[in-house]
């Protein structure tokens, strides 16, 4: 097997430049690569294209690429809690493009599936809509959309192998999967790094051939963000 | 008098079906699962990934790899699955689902729906609303008949962004029941004690009124 394996985080983000365009998986705080996000908030790059679910919240996550103004252009289908980003769209410093879950979803897989486009009913009637193709299949109308790739995508893992297999936990498993297979350099953090051959084949979700680059995370904070309970 | 969010929720609950897989949007929809008539079986979808959610843990027992699309903590029941979100939007775009409860900011009478966008004043996003208005045959909107300001959510034509073209079935308010018809909104039940006027009055949109409109029976 090809070992996968990388020494730190700052080996791990290695190539990394302004004006690039990143992925990262999670939903919510829930699975999001935050060694990552930790790392690359300690460079100096900027003008960057985020393509992520949500946008972290004011202090954690994303949130803390944007305080550093690192980010250009934000591609996202959710975007509440967060203060600091809310500030910066509606002043336009930052460019948000906000796109239908499902749809993200899909072009994060067709973009790693060689899949250039394909027609999607979500969005159709609306502003989602503008400037793209409508056509009719089986009397419903559907629009066109792109497939997304990205130069990075940082996506994070439950376990993982050093031939860069991955098994994701719960439902921080969510856009990992599909951004793992449309960086041109995946770089997975998995709580639990074994050697090949560890890893039961039956129980993988990403095969190591969508992952350049995985490491054991040095820290996990796991952050909540809606702690909701019902007592005992 | 008017219901309030469990009433509304409560009424909702009323149209689940057994057997039937379930999509809750955030807010009022959720507390619909708090609701469940006693032997129904339905299962609750998320779409950040999870099918056979059960209900929010015990205090202690918190997950953070276990949330709902709304973020929250919750569980899972015996025989649920997780996925990834293009699975889980093939689930609802591929119309699995038969069943999609969403809040809204405005309905129009011919079941345009509105609940992601305030121009220039709240960005939020769409979420998964538009893939869920797309595709889900039966869509029901729960939210309260008017805004803060008091000005009618049930419109001739919706003056925020749309979500979704022609796809609401049925509204459900603190004030009414009401079903989308090609004709416009029909008015079906009324909250315990409010009058057909006061709904008429509340309702910016015709109303198509039936000799007898019922209480909702919660």
């Amino acid at each position: 097997m090809i070992n996968k394996k990388v020494r730190n985080i700052e080996e791990a983000i290695s190539g990394v430049e302004s004006n690039m365009t990143f992925m990262f998986g999670g939903f919510g705080l829930s699975g999001i690569p935050e060694n990552a996000i930790a790392a690359l908030s300690k460079t100096t790059i900027n003008n960057l294209t985020c393509i992520s679910n949500n946008a972290g919240v004011d202090g954690f996550g994303l949130g803390l690429l944007l305080e550093r103004k690192q980010i250009k252009k934000m591609i996202s289908s959710y975007v509440g809690e967060n203060i600091e980003f809310e500030r910066q769209m509606l002043s336009k410093e930052l460019d948000v493009e906000l796109i239908p879950q499902g749809t993200l979803a899909e072009r994060c897989r067709a973009g790693g599936a060689g899949i250039p486009a394909f027609f999607t009913p979500a969005g159709y009637g609306t502003e989602v809509q503008q400037n793209k193709e409508v056509r009719d299949f089986n009397g419903k109308k559907h629009i066109l959309e792109k497939a997304l790739i990205a130069d990075f995508a940082f996506v994070k893992a439950w376990k993982g192998d050093t031939a860069g297999n991955l098994i994701y936990k719960g439902t921080a498993r969510n856009f990992n999967p599909l951004m793992a297979m449309a960086g041109k350099i995946t770089v997975a953090e998995v709580e639990e790094l074994v050697p090949e051959g560890q890893l039961d084949p039956n129980q993988i979700h990403t095969p190591g051939i969508f992952v350049q680059r995985i490491l054991q995370g040095a820290k996990f904070e796991k952050r909540i963000e809606n702690i909701t309970t019902r007592k005992k | 008098m008017a219901l309030d969010k469990n009433g509304i929720a409560k009424r909702i609950a009323q149209e689940l079906k057994n057997n039937t897989y379930v999509n809750l949007g955030i807010g009022i929809p959720t507390l619909v699962a708090n609701h469940i008539p006693v032997g129904l079986n339905v299962e609750f979808q998320s779409e950040n990934g999870v099918l056979g959610m059960g209900p929010f843990p015990f205090e202690g027992d918190e997950d953070p790899d276990l949330i709902n699309a709304g973020k929250q903590t919750i569980t899972t029941l015996p025989g649920a699955v997780l996925f990834d979100s293009a699975m889980s939007f093939s689930m609802i775009r591929g119309n699995h689902i038969q069943l999609s409860v969403l809040g809204a900011m405005e309905v129009a009478e011919n079941g345009d729906i509105a609940n992601w966008k305030i121009p220039g004043k709240m960005v939020k996003g769409m979420g998964g609303a538009m893939d869920l208005v797309a595709s889900s045959e039966n869509i029901i909107v729960a939210m309260t008949h008017t805004n803060r300001k008091g000005q009618s959510k049930l419109l001739k034509k919706c003056t925020l962004p749309i979500t979704g073209v022609s796809c609401v079935k049925k509204i459900v308010t603190d004030l009414a029941v009401v079903q989308v018809t090609r004709e416009g909104f029909k008015l079906l039940e009324r909250a315990p004690g409010v009058s057909v006027n006061e709904i008429i009055s509340a309702t910016e949109a015709k109303l198509i009124v039936p000799h007898q409109v019922p209480e909702m029976d919660i």
